[in-house]
């Protein structure tokens, strides 16, 4: 197994990354205590303060990301501060919104997140940045939007239908009551 | 926490995360938490065509409640491992339980 290398060795091993977030290490976790037993031998235990998120995250600080929420808004900004339950604060945004091979930038600026509705944080590679998709072309945001609003429509017809025969089959259909995009 | 320890075994290899949004991703495993939040680097996002946004994206955090699956390298895995693991933190439930 490889040594963990790149940006986890940068992390200052013995005082706690997050500063104010102490009691974000798992508590009654020691890292040699690994449940696996034996397997525990293979790779290098880290110090459990690897495995927090707020160490994940402390990577992602002051970089430009593009954060997707569950209700499949799209926010371009720069991380500027976070806690263990992944609230996190954005600067300088814009939501970019998709439709067909269109998008729209609007300016929006501070967001404040709670935790829960995060799907996924990804850091934007600045050099492929600007590469977007040859098919996917800038418009207004007045014609994305209206765009967009009839793709929700159709989509939110198409997934009714679908839970109303789920239901008569006895499933359950999946993640009903949170919406997912 | 069994879990937990079974994916920090896991980092650095590569592995393919189904979310509940069905998109699918790949990329090589470089951390997990308590929540089983999980970073990878080097992704590649599987039909691409359909998620734009992820265009251009080199790392990403996903948050352990909207993963659906994670597909392991099979032979990184020791499933007699693994079961006995299970057992035991099994056994170590009920003993708490009484």
């Amino acid at each position: 197994m490889p040594a963990p290398e790149s940006n986890m060795e940068r992390l200052p091993m013995n005082e706690n990354p997050a500063g104010a977030h102490h009691g974000n290490a798992p508590q009654g976790f020691p890292p040699q205590n690994n449940t696996l037993g034996p397997m525990s031998q293979g790779p290098p235990q880290l110090p459990p303060q690897m495995f927090t998120t707020a160490a994940q995250l402390l990577d992602l600080t002051d970089k430009k990301l593009v954060l997707v929420l569950r209700d499949g808004r799209k926010l371009i900004g720069v991380l500027r501060s976070w806690d263990q339950f992944a609230n996190l604060v954005l600067q300088d945004t814009i939501e970019r919104l998709y439709a067909g091979n269109l998008y729209a930038d609007i300016p929006r600026g501070i967001f404040l997140v709670r935790g829960e509705n995060v799907l996924l944080l990804g850091e934007i590679d600045l050099d492929k940045e600007d590469d977007i998709p040859p098919h996917i072309q800038r418009a207004s945001f007045q014609e994305v939007f209206e765009l967009k609003k009839k793709e929700d429509g159709a989509r939110k017809v198409g997934d009714k239908k679908r839970h109303g025969k789920l239901q008569t089959l006895g499933f359950e259909p999946e993640h009903s009551g949170e919406i997912l995009f | 926490m069994l879990f937990f320890s079974f994916f920090k075994t896991l980092t650095n290899q590569t592995v393919t995360i189904e979310l509940k949004n069905d998109i699918r991703i790949r990329g090589t495993l470089k951390s997990v938490d308590q929540y089983l939040n999980i970073k990878l680097d080097d992704v590649d996002v599987l039909d691409l065509d359909k998620y734009p946004h992820l265009s251009s994206v080199k790392n990403m955090f996903i948050r352990g409640s909207v993963v659906r699956y994670v597909m392991l390298p099979r032979s990184e895995v020791d499933i007699g491992l693994l079961e006995d693991a299970t057992r035991r933190e099994a056994a170590n439930q009920a003993g708490k339980a009484r």
